[in-house]
């Protein structure tokens, strides 16, 4: 036996058809993204998992690796990205409260935030390209580790002089390497720091295009108390892609970094 | 079963989801998923005829141990470009795209799924990968394997290895966009009265193989990215020259390939669930069993996947691991197996069309996962790794298991979705030359590959020939068996019987509404309050208009 | 060993031909007896516990009967066999190439005696190739930058294909050849008559002087490589305090990357030799090694974890400590590099 369900005369007009109510669709909508962001830690897992086997692999050359990226860029970032986050979050906050100005102010500031980062981003890998470690020989100047070609900036080679002796250095586990062998590993290690930050950056790039649609509409006032579907679900996209980032900076630029790194 | 006692011939539903609106607009944005099915079936079956034409040339070629017929080159790519179709183009999409969009809203009771602009988006994805699989064909063809092992793939060879290679990344979102779209559905529509207890088998198992889509196909994503990162920019993951472990690629590659496997079977499975107890006339035999062996090879799917890499060089102790584990995961499949034939015991068996294929495909599914336990056997997967015998094995898991599956569910569900029956006489013989043409294609090579014949061999000794003539001639047969239906289903369109809503009188959400379904799917939201598969004298399939 | 396999197979074929005859059957004979009559009513049968705990457990239980067959035999071939007749391949796009002990070499074509174990030790020049001989039952990868092996024992004579089976590229197919194999007398003619350059080691012997690896590596305390002789199967301290064992796959390392395992007690000043030394020399290098080391068996072989050694027994540390009561700790320009002291536990 069928019985019709009745429904209701007036509906949101956000209400898309196939759901049954606000809520229904509410509920479905941040599921649906939750489920997504699973895919994507099953992709940024599948990179990190095959970053960490080589890590262990190639210990010393990926320590140097890590020692020449900066790590005060890499920790501005992190605080950067982390107020973009609390900017965010503040942005549901306020659209769950229909304060239409505070959102459109706030997720302006999560947007310059998040451009700070991407611009932070291009210094570094600028420096990547003026001190010949960008892996392989398809784009710039070729990769080079020993002798760097900057005549300012460290090169991977004075690193791994630095860490030849593991005794004077304290470290049990470095042993010898030779400039040649560090060259190669350490080409690997820029392998991953590229493809790694480059995938993260490419997220914060699509992150900041739903930002700004996401803008355009708060600015219009779609969004309040009744529906803010849409914010919640950019909050959440977006916290994710902070916090691929926060296991990023460990990985990449803190694990057993050598003291007398830049 | 209906309680009228005179039948009413019956009548074309006035409005659809065919006749809603015409144009190819509408057609093109719909966000209908009905719509999204049909549309997902004529590229599915464009993808499966490219691929079984280079099956055929394959086999042609075959037909002479000296590679008289096609150059080295030009057939590493007929392999390659058979395998990649056909995994990633038809398998891994078929049943849940076409017959699973299609259903699974209808099945579970609610309008659409939870997201229909991303249900088209997943159709404008494989499009888009399908676009770039056949510019990698058009502008010279790949010849890497559908495998794509490095450092072959990243370093040696001069095809657009790229090309394919984003192809299939590409495709690979869709198909994650497909399973995210089931997984919330299922969680979040159900109509009321729906619990998880009372959903048919078919969901199920397109609930377990949307979980394999969402985490195993980002990994392969990720991986085809490394490899064409290696290949374009000469940078060292997976080639020994830059610093990199070929081994790594392999698992990697595996990681997803394998669960992969069971996003094929699992949704074909399901289908058989729905045929076995309709033309039965019977509830399925250990319902929840069934149900949480879907899981069960979801989550075991995840664990073997070394069992393709037994000689590739991993060490004694992981491949007792992944041995031990393969084997785990074939006892959920034998139970289904069991509880399927359970079901028709003490029925009332009506051997229609979809009957018969879910019967041939009950037979060739335990043939093939028995095979799978030779392999899975380490001393003896040295002999017939890497041999025809493998070729055996998974074609009849994937042909005569998955493909006989979508047929049956074609057949099953074609009056549902056109409102025509096909003609069944035509239909019962496509069915048996299937049969026959499949076995006489594949058995043989279970022989060959024992004997020694390797995979993707151009060329081979003498004393294989026989056993290849053999086969060739089976493919002739079986690609017979697979036009017929196209060329009937045409027809049927036109000339076929007026179906009505419930021709089968089985039992399910789908079969209470209309034939082709209204573009809503019901007039009115159905409450439930039936187990499923209630057939028997107790059970009332009502008939809402 | 090709018996054992061929025994799981046909228990394996057995297995199978009678699951899907019985399911064969019982769906058949189902659909007739069952089928569908105006009278005909379905049973409505929910479904039996006992019924799917007998059918989980009676597979698994078969399952894992083959899982052990399997395994034992995996295990068996997995391990070298000792006193081997030892034979080195090289996989290259799209040929064989192999070395017996004695020098001789041959290109797709491996002749081996009956009656002994034969083990093939393999790398690949580039991609990943496959050592496949269907008449004995073996096949193992064949990778780039490792070494592999595989091994048989030939009991008939005859010919017996040899396949690469890991696609490789254009000619895959054609990377095909014969295992030859012959009586033992038969075979020592053919090892006789070949056109061999001096066997395998003393090719090693010549091309260690070549390049000039006498220059350090020497029996006197003055030496700045360590001293070969006798290491080959040895356990080895490195610099790091690591004991690793001198095997194929270490000397290659040692020659192409020599500073990823330095001895302990020297310094890391060997040059690479990579893109001058060719795999087959490589190949005849570690032969010569091998004959450096003194034929009886080596109880230190059997032990498996470095604790065990004693610093005594490892015969690098006693060149060392010989040197140190001659020279004091070298300077390096990098700092000192401080002596192992003597009879430190390890």
């Amino acid at each position: 036996m069928s019985t019709s369900q009745t429904t209701t005369t007036e509906h949101h007009p956000a209400l898309a058809h196939q759901f049954d109510s606000m809520e229904q669709q509410q509920e479905a909508s941040t599921f649906g993204m939750w489920v997504f962001l699973l895919t994507e830690i099953m992709m940024f897992g599948g990179l990190f998992t095959a970053y960490l086997i080589y890590r262990l692999k190639y210990y010393p050359a990926f320590v140097a690796g890590s020692t020449s990226i900066s790590v005060s860029w890499g920790f501005a970032n992190t605080l950067v990205l982390i107020a973009s986050s609390f900017t965010m979050a503040m942005t549901v906050w306020a659209a769950q409260n229909g304060r239409r100005k505070t959102q459109v102010w706030l997720l302006l500031a999560t947007m310059v935030l998040g451009a700070a980062f991407l611009g932070v981003k291009a210094k570094e890998y600028y420096d990547k390209w003026d001190e010949c470690h960008i892996p392989g020989h398809v784009i710039g100047k070729g990769f080079n580790a020993w002798g760097g070609c900057s005549a300012t900036n460290k090169s991977l080679g004075n690193i791994a002089e630095e860490i030849r002796d593991p005794k004077e250095h304290g470290n049990p586990n470095v042993t010898e390497v030779s400039a040649e062998q560090t060259a190669k590993q350490t080409e690997i290690f820029f392998s991953f720091y590229f493809a790694m930050t480059g995938l993260h950056a490419f997220h914060m790039v699509i992150g900041l295009g739903l930002l700004a649609w996401l803008l355009i509409r708060a600015k219009s006032g779609e969004f309040g108390p009744a529906y803010y579907t849409p914010i919640e679900l950019g909050g959440l996209y977006w916290h994710f892609v902070d916090i691929v980032w926060i296991f990023l900076f460990p990985l990449l630029y803190l694990i057993s970094r050598h003291q007398h790194g830049v | 079963m209906s309680t009228a006692t005179a039948i009413v011939k019956p009548v074309m539903p006035e409005k659809h989801f065919l006749n809603d609106n015409y144009g190819i607009r509408s057609w093109l944005l719909t966000k209908d998923h009905k719509r999204i099915a049909i549309l997902y079936l004529f590229s599915i079956s464009f993808f499966f005829l490219l691929g079984g034409m280079f099956a055929v040339l394959i086999r042609l070629h075959l037909l002479t141990p000296n590679g008289e017929l096609f150059e080295a080159d030009t057939y590493n790519k007929l392999f390659t470009m058979h395998g990649v179709n056909m995994v990633f183009f038809f398998l891994i999409p078929s049943v849940p795209a076409v017959l699973g969009n299609f259903l699974v809203p209808i099945m579970v009771g609610t309008k659409d799924l939870a997201f229909p602009k991303i249900n088209l988006l997943s159709w404008y994805l494989y499009i888009a990968g399908g676009t770039f699989s056949m510019a990698a064909m058009v502008s010279g063809g790949v010849d890497s394997g559908w495998t794509f092992y490095a450092p072959l793939s990243s370093g040696y060879l001069k095809t657009h290895v790229i090309m394919l290679a984003v192809g299939v990344i590409i495709a690979g979102f869709s198909s994650i966009f497909t399973g995210l779209n089931f997984i919330v559905t299922v969680h979040r529509m159900r109509a009321p009265g729906m619990t998880w207890g009372r959903l048919p088998l078919f969901i199920w198992s397109n609930y377990a193989a949307s979980l394999i889509m969402i985490l195993g196909t980002p990994v392969i994503a990720i991986t085809l990215i490394l490899l064409a990162l290696e290949r374009g920019f000469h940078i060292g993951i997976f080639d020994p020259k830059l610093g990199g472990d070929p081994v790594l690629f392999q698992h990697m590659f595996w990681f997803y390939s394998h669960p992969a496997v069971y996003i094929m079977i699992l949704p074909g499975m399901g289908v058989i669930s729905e045929i076995v107890p309709c033309f039965s006339r019977k509830r399925v035999f250990g319902y929840s069993f069934v149900a949480f062996s879907s899981v069960a090879i979801a989550v075991f799917g995840f664990v073997v996947w070394a069992h393709h890499m037994f000689v590739a060089g991993i060490s004694v102790y992981s491949a007792l691991v992944f041995s031990l584990l393969s084997y785990a995961v074939a006892i959920p499949s034998a139970v289904k197996v069991f509880n399927w034939t359970a079901t028709m015991y003490k029925g009332s068996i009506e051997m229609s069309t979809p009957m018969l294929y879910a019967m041939g495909f009950i037979g060739l599914f335990t043939i093939g996962g028995l095979t799978g336990l030779f392999l899975a056997a380490l001393g003896l997967d040295i002999h017939v790794h890497d041999t025809y015998f493998v070729i055996a094995h998974f074609h009849y898991v994937m042909v005569g298991g998955m493909v006989t599956a979508y047929l049956g569910g074609l057949h099953f569900w074609w009056p549902k979705i056109t409102g025509r029956m096909y003609p069944e006489a035509p239909a019962k013989l496509a069915a048996l030359i299937t049969f026959i043409g499949f076995n006489l294609t594949f058995f043989p090579q279970f022989i060959l590959g024992y004997l020694g014949m390797p995979r993707r061999y151009w060329a081979y000794p003498p004393e294989f020939q026989v056993l290849n003539v053999l086969s060739t001639a089976g493919a002739s047969v079986l690609a017979v068996g697979f036009l017929l239906p196209a060329l009937y289903f045409a027809w049927s369109l036109k000339y076929g019987e007026v179906a009505g809503d419930n021709p089968w009188q089985a039992t399910g959400l789908e079969w209470e509404t209309s034939s082709p379904p209204p573009t809503h799917n019901f007039h009115q939201i159905p409450i439930v309050t039936k187990d499923p598969y209630a057939y028997g004298e107790d059970a009332e399939v009502t008939v809402v208009n | 060993m090709a018996g054992q396999v061929d025994a799981l197979y046909l228990f394996l074929v057995l297995i199978t031909t009678f699951f899907s005859l019985l399911i064969a059957i019982l769906i058949l004979f189902f659909a007739i007896k069952y089928r569908r009559t105006p009278e005909r009513q379905a049973q409505q049968i929910h479904g039996s516990t006992l019924l799917e705990i007998v059918w989980t457990v009676i597979p698994l239980g078969i399952s894992m009967v083959i899982f052990v067959w399997g395994a034992v035999i995996y295990y068996h071939m997995e391990r070298p066999p000792s006193n081997p007749l030892e034979i080195y391949g090289v996989g290259k796009q799209w040929m064989w190439k192999f070395q017996h002990p004695g020098g001789q070499r041959e290109i797709n074509t491996l002749h081996v005696p009956t009656g002994r174990d034969v083990k093939v030790t393999l790398i690949s020049q580039d991609v990943i190739h496959s050592f496949f001989v269907p008449a004995f039952r073996v096949k193992q990868d064949v990778l780039p930058n490792r070494y592999v092996f595989t091994w048989f024992k030939a009991t008939e004579t005859g010919t017996y294909h040899l396949f690469c089976s890991q696609y490789c590229g254009t000619k895959h197919s054609g990377m095909v050849g014969q295992v030859v194999v012959m009586t033992p007398e038969d075979y020592a003619t053919w090892l006789a008559s070949g056109k061999a350059e001096g066997s395998l080691a003393s090719l090693g012997e010549k091309a260690f002087q070549q390049y000039g690896c006498t220059t350090c590596h020497r029996p006197d305390s003055g030496a700045r490589g360590p001293n070969l002789e006798g290491v080959y199967g040895r356990p080895v301290r490195l610099t790091d305090n690591r004991v690793v064992l001198a095997d194929d796959n270490y000397i290659r390392e040692s020659i192409l990357e020599p500073n990823a395992k330095v001895v302990s007690g020297f310094q890391s000043i060997m040059p690479t030799f990579r893109g001058v030394v060719s795999e087959d020399e490589i190949i005849a290098i570690t032969e010569y090694i091998k004959h450096l080391s003194p034929q009886q068996a080596n109880p230190l072989n059997n032990r498996t974890s470095p604790e065990e050694i004693r610093d005594s027994e490892v015969p690098n540390i006693q060149q060392q400590n010989r040197q140190e009561k001659e020279q004091p700790a070298q300077q390096t320009p990098q700092g000192t590099r401080p002596a192992n002291p003597s009879g430190k536990k390890p």
